[in-house]
């Protein structure tokens, strides 16, 4: 009875939406282009940077930007006081069954590769697909990876917060100096150079090199968090 | 015409994989299978011309997600009916007794 | 032919609203609370490909220039929901963690996931 009156509900939601979405139409120009073209545009003449995507999550949208890694940074900090415990009980993981030796010399192996994927990522955002939310998630998937091999490998979560805490902290300062110099928030303060240089764009590589370590220390946290509670 | 087809599968698979993973009653196998769910989406992602979000759903996805849920199951039960049996085995029990 | 494939267009939206309904349905009926979390999330994935779908254009090309194709403005698809989703699936990261770690705390203390066995804040 229950189930039925949810497959109605959710059979009328559905007809309503495909019915506004056939409306829309697939494929074709359906927005007025204005803001897509001011974007466009602004990204290759004002901002130069290549990837239009990146201009807008750092430069056109920024102020979002900053609220995201807030929101995460809230996030980690919520996990860690849901699964609060007081030092003495911090014991060491469950671990049923150990690693074998080629998983331990793989992951070993594939650790800094992985690392140094992430790192080219974010330091390339401004030109080729990527940035600082993927290259700190790739870096974080590395030290999930040596966490799950390794029974004793730990992260201390002193270095995280202050790896965390400064790159936040230049974020808010690059931001207070597009502030004072051009009277808006994160306004560009670097030379912009050439479109399709890796130093080019200003003060946007920066930024989203800051974003990258914030992201993979965050995510570090989380896991290394909830991956320690024991049962 | 080899992309619609392309998509075409791609978005079956993802619908069987999403009610696979409603339907299972093993967590275990519901969590792989939304991991593929993901995987797809970011192949999807790639053909829908956005490889920035077809780059951060391949590693939040298909790797973060699967292994906080994988952690969370581990720090609880595996099967969705595991308290059913449970009452189950009481009665049994109880029956067995008198 | 060409009608058919005209309506093959639609497929992706058709997909992306019937991954929401599924996951919808799921956090709806089921008992479990690892399994309605698992719902939520892949509704979430449903809402991120019917975004992204949106801004598509037909032969269009990621909004990135590169060398020598720096005029191609018009064929370019729309960046500005891609930005959205972006953020969007970060930020759903970090609320599937806390949603998690809410479940293993009610795990330890009612001993059940069920959600009709915690009876504490029914009235």
């Amino acid at each position: 009875m229950k189930k039925a009156i949810i497959l109605i509900s959710l059979t009328i939601l559905g007809v309503y939406l495909i019915d506004i979405f056939t409306g829309i139409g697939f494929g074709t120009q359906h927005f007025a282009s204005g803001v897509k073209d001011a974007y466009l545009i602004g990204s290759k003449e004002t901002l130069r940077v290549s990837n239009v995507v990146t201009s807008i999550v750092v430069n056109f949208r920024g102020f979002d930007t900053l609220g995201e890694v807030t929101v995460l940074f809230l996030a980690s900090m919520a996990l860690g006081g849901i699964l609060y415990k007081k030092r003495h009980d911090v014991g060491e993981r469950s671990v049923l069954f150990p690693s074998t030796r080629i998983v331990m010399s793989g992951a070993k192996l594939l650790f800094p590769s992985i690392v140094l994927l992430g790192a080219y990522v974010f330091i390339h955002g401004h030109l080729s697909p990527g940035g600082g939310f993927q290259g700190g998630t790739i870096i974080a998937t590395g030290f999930l990876l040596m966490l799950i091999t390794y029974r004793n490998y730990s992260v201390s979560h002193n270095r995280l917060s202050w790896v965390e805490s400064l790159a936040g902290v230049l974020f808010i300062s690059l931001g207070l100096a597009g502030y004072f110099v051009h009277d808006s928030f994160l306004a560009n303060v670097f030379p912009e150079g050439k479109l399709n240089d890796l130093f080019s764009g200003g003060v946007i590589g920066i930024i989203y090199v800051a974003v990258g370590f914030k992201v993979a220390a965050e995510l570090t946290g989380i896991i290394y968090t909830i991956l320690h509670e024991k049962d | 015409m080899i992309y619609l087809i392309l998509t075409f599968i791609l978005l079956l698979l993802m619908i069987g994989a999403a009610i696979y993973a409603i339907w299972q009653k093993d967590l275990l196998y519901a969590v792989i299978a939304s991991g593929i769910i993901s995987l797809l989406l970011s192949i999807m992602f790639v053909l829908l011309q956005a490889p920035d979000v077809a780059l951060t759903e391949a590693a939040i996805g298909v790797a973060l997600t699967t292994i906080i849920f994988i952690i969370a199951i581990r720090n609880t039960v595996r099967f969705e009916d595991e308290h059913d049996k449970k009452i189950k085995k009481e009665k049994q029990l109880k029956s067995a007794e008198q | 032919m060409e009608k058919y494939l005209e309506i093959l267009n639609y497929a992706i939206y058709g997909a992306a609203i019937l991954l929401l309904l599924i996951g919808l349905y799921g956090a709806l009926t089921k008992k479990s609370l690892i399994k309605i979390v698992l719902g939520l999330s892949i509704m979430d994935s449903g809402v991120h490909l019917l975004m992204i779908s949106i801004g598509y254009l037909k032969n269009g090309t990621a909004p990135i220039f590169s060398p020598g194709h720096e005029n191609e403005l018009a064929k370019m698809v729309d960046p500005v929901p891609q930005a959205l989703v972006l953020t969007a699936i970060v930020i759903g990261f970090g609320v599937t963690a806390v949603a998690l770690a809410l479940v293993i705390r009610l795990y330890k203390h009612h001993n059940t996931l069920r959600i009709d066995e915690i009876k504490n804040l029914k009235w």
